[in-house]
């Protein structure tokens, strides 16, 4: 009933008002999409053309750049080693925050606030600050040059940033939920895993999704801590992208590719982007 | 009902997130105070030299230039990306299918991998083949790789395509906020957009924007993979941010004491800029704070009414 009135009230001003905006929306989006279309579009022409010819639709077309990513192992093996880096740390970090973001959004004690607050520095520091003693540390450890070494290095910021967007959702679930358990006489562990986890499982999804991208579009530990065994496709887009003669066709092949999963997922969580981006606070 | 339990048995739980920290944030940083204070020529061969490098960082003038570089970078894309993610927000649609077309579309540049960004932006601003080189040519002189203030443009430009929708979405979370009733009240007294969107929206706005500008601060001063692949922080020295500086004495040079004195100045900026994010971000979780905004919000509200009708 109240929305009724509203939307009679605004629409009162004039018929042309939300077309007028929605147009300008769509048009912004248009180009805003630009860069996007130019990518794809380098990722079929051939590469004579890419950096002789100037046209906007590519006059001739060519799947080459597809067909070598698929084919060459340097290049699917790095989509391999991207792949496994980021599920791994997406798991390590889920399991690893789920009690930690329980005990805050639930109890108090000696430390708490410092401890919140110093999770969160972790997840601003700069990359670039860890990359001497990261290289330094899994290289004594036997790690350098495995997925593992990526996986456990992006725990830094992935860690902190799932303990704080599950914080964010657990904090809507009411604490009676908790208690009425207590009292039915459910043991921690059984509530924690029966009842209260598939109760936030939309939070632990859209966690999943965040520490899943973030490890994704990372690019300075990972090109630190691997060598030419665990190399992560954005190293092997960047490698090839310092040596003579580049080969854009299959370079912006691999970057379409490298776009696809984060697009995927993108709708799924579209509803709490917003609220991930924002540590879970919004 | 809504105070939370003591109890120092939590601590059981926060172990496992301790350790990993840790392991990944601690021993590391450890490392680089241990190196910041001393030269190192081998494992076994080391002098401790105190503060001298600290002292070398803060009077390095291609140090402190990279610095000016940051700063400046932070706040020209602020000053874009903040009202135009609000424009954008505003316009977004908000109900149906086309709000979830829009939001996975404005989204979709947030989850681009950040070198594929950079290499992106390399072809399609290069003058002579790149559809926004040619596009700029057509009006100026546009020449990425030789001219220092076009290197430049383009790098902010690249980050305001990347990060924009950022702002848009965090807008637009506080947007759908906030209640019709607002919007009714207002209509009822007859404001104008102008005055909606400064007495009502505006500050319903205020911790979501605050987010959105700490965020954007704090990522766009640490930015590195973007403009090192555009430009390797090129023509000359002209995009060279703190990052890119940071990674070449480290790893290029392996000037290990600098790169460490380096990191702990960069990592105590970054720690500043933190808590304020961290004080903003908690703000509501403070006894008391909701009454005093909503006070405030009401107090906003009669302000406008009073505005509108002195204008009148």
């Amino acid at each position: 009933m109240t929305t009724q009135a509203i939307s009679i009230t605004r629409e009162s001003k004039g018929g042309s008002y939300f077309d007028w905006k929605s147009w300008l929306f769509w048009l912004i989006m248009a180009v805003w999409s630009v860069p996007l279309l130019w990518l794809m579009s380098m990722s079929v022409r051939y590469n004579e053309d890419i950096l002789s010819v100037f046209e906007i639709i590519p006059s001739r077309i060519s799947f080459r750049g597809y067909i070598e990513f698929f084919t060459e192992p340097l290049w699917y093996g790095a989509l391999i080693n991207s792949l496994s880096y980021t599920t791994m740390n997406m798991v390590l970090s889920v399991a690893v925050a789920l009690p930690a973001a329980y005990a805050f959004s639930r109890f108090t004690f000696s430390g708490d606030k410092h401890l919140f607050f110093w999770l969160l520095t972790n997840r601003m520091a700069p990359a670039a600050v860890f990359l001497l003693p990261f290289f330094q540390m899994y290289q004594a450890l036997g790690l350098f040059d495995t997925t593992y070494a990526v996986a456990l290095a992006h725990m830094l910021f992935n860690v902190p940033l799932a303990v704080w967007i599950l914080e964010g959702f657990m904090s809507g679930v009411p604490r009676q939920l908790d208690e009425m358990a207590e009292i039915d006489g459910y043991s921690f562990g059984r509530f924690f895993l029966t009842v209260f986890v598939p109760m936030i499982r939309a939070g632990i999804g859209v966690t999943a999704f965040f520490a899943f991208m973030f490890s994704w579009v990372e690019l300075l530990i990972a090109r630190t801590l691997t060598g030419p065994n665990a190399m992560p496709l954005g190293v092997q887009m960047s490698t090839t992208s310092s040596a003579a003669g580049l080969d854009w066709a299959l370079l912006s092949a691999a970057g379409v590719i490298a776009i696809v999963p984060g697009v995927i997922v993108i709708w799924f969580v579209r509803n709490y982007i917003a609220k991930g981006f924002a540590l879970g606070r919004v | 009902m809504n105070l939370k339990k003591k109890n120092n048995k939590a601590w059981l739980l926060v172990l496992p997130v301790v350790i990993v920290v840790a392991f990944t944030a601690i021993i590391p940083l450890m490392t680089v105070a241990n190196y910041s204070v001393q030269d190192v020529f081998s494992p076994t061969n080391r002098l401790y030299v105190g503060l001298d490098f600290f002292r070398q960082i803060a009077t390095d003038p291609a140090i402190i230039a990279a610095f000016q570089r940051n700063l400046i970078f932070s706040t020209q894309i602020l000053a874009i990306e903040i009202p135009l993610g609000i424009i954008i927000a505003k316009l977004m649609p908000r109900h149906g299918w086309k709000a979830a077309a829009a939001l996975v579309i404005v989204a979709i540049p947030l989850v681009i991998p950040w070198n594929v960004v950079g290499t992106t932006w390399r072809v399609f601003a290069r003058p002579d083949v790149g559809l926004l080189g040619v596009t700029i040519n057509q009006f100026r002189e546009f020449d990425i790789g030789n001219t220092p203030s076009d290197a430049w443009a383009t790098m902010v430009m690249m980050d305001v395509w990347h990060w924009t929708p950022l702002v848009a979405l965090l807008v637009y979370a506080g947007l759908r906020a906030i209640p019709d009733a607002y919007y009714q009240a207002a209509s009822i007294d007859g404001a104008s957009v102008i005055s909606v969107f400064r007495f009502v929206e505006l500050p319903k706005l205020r911790r979501v924007l605050m987010i959105a500008l700490l965020l954007r601060f704090m990522d766009s001063f640490m930015i590195y993979a973007e403009p090192y692949i555009l430009t390797g922080g090129g023509p000359g020295t002209a995009t060279e941010v703190m990052s890119i500086l940071l990674a070449v004495i480290a790893v290029i040079q392996f000037d290990l004491g600098k790169a460490a004195a380096f990191s702990l100045i960069y990592f105590l900026i970054i720690q500043i800029f933190s808590f304020i994010f961290f004080t903003v971000l908690t703000l509501d979780e403070r006894p008391g704070s909701t009454k005093k905004r909503q006070k405030k919000v009401v107090a906003s509200r009669r302000q406008g009414v009073k505005a509108k009708e002195g204008s009148a």
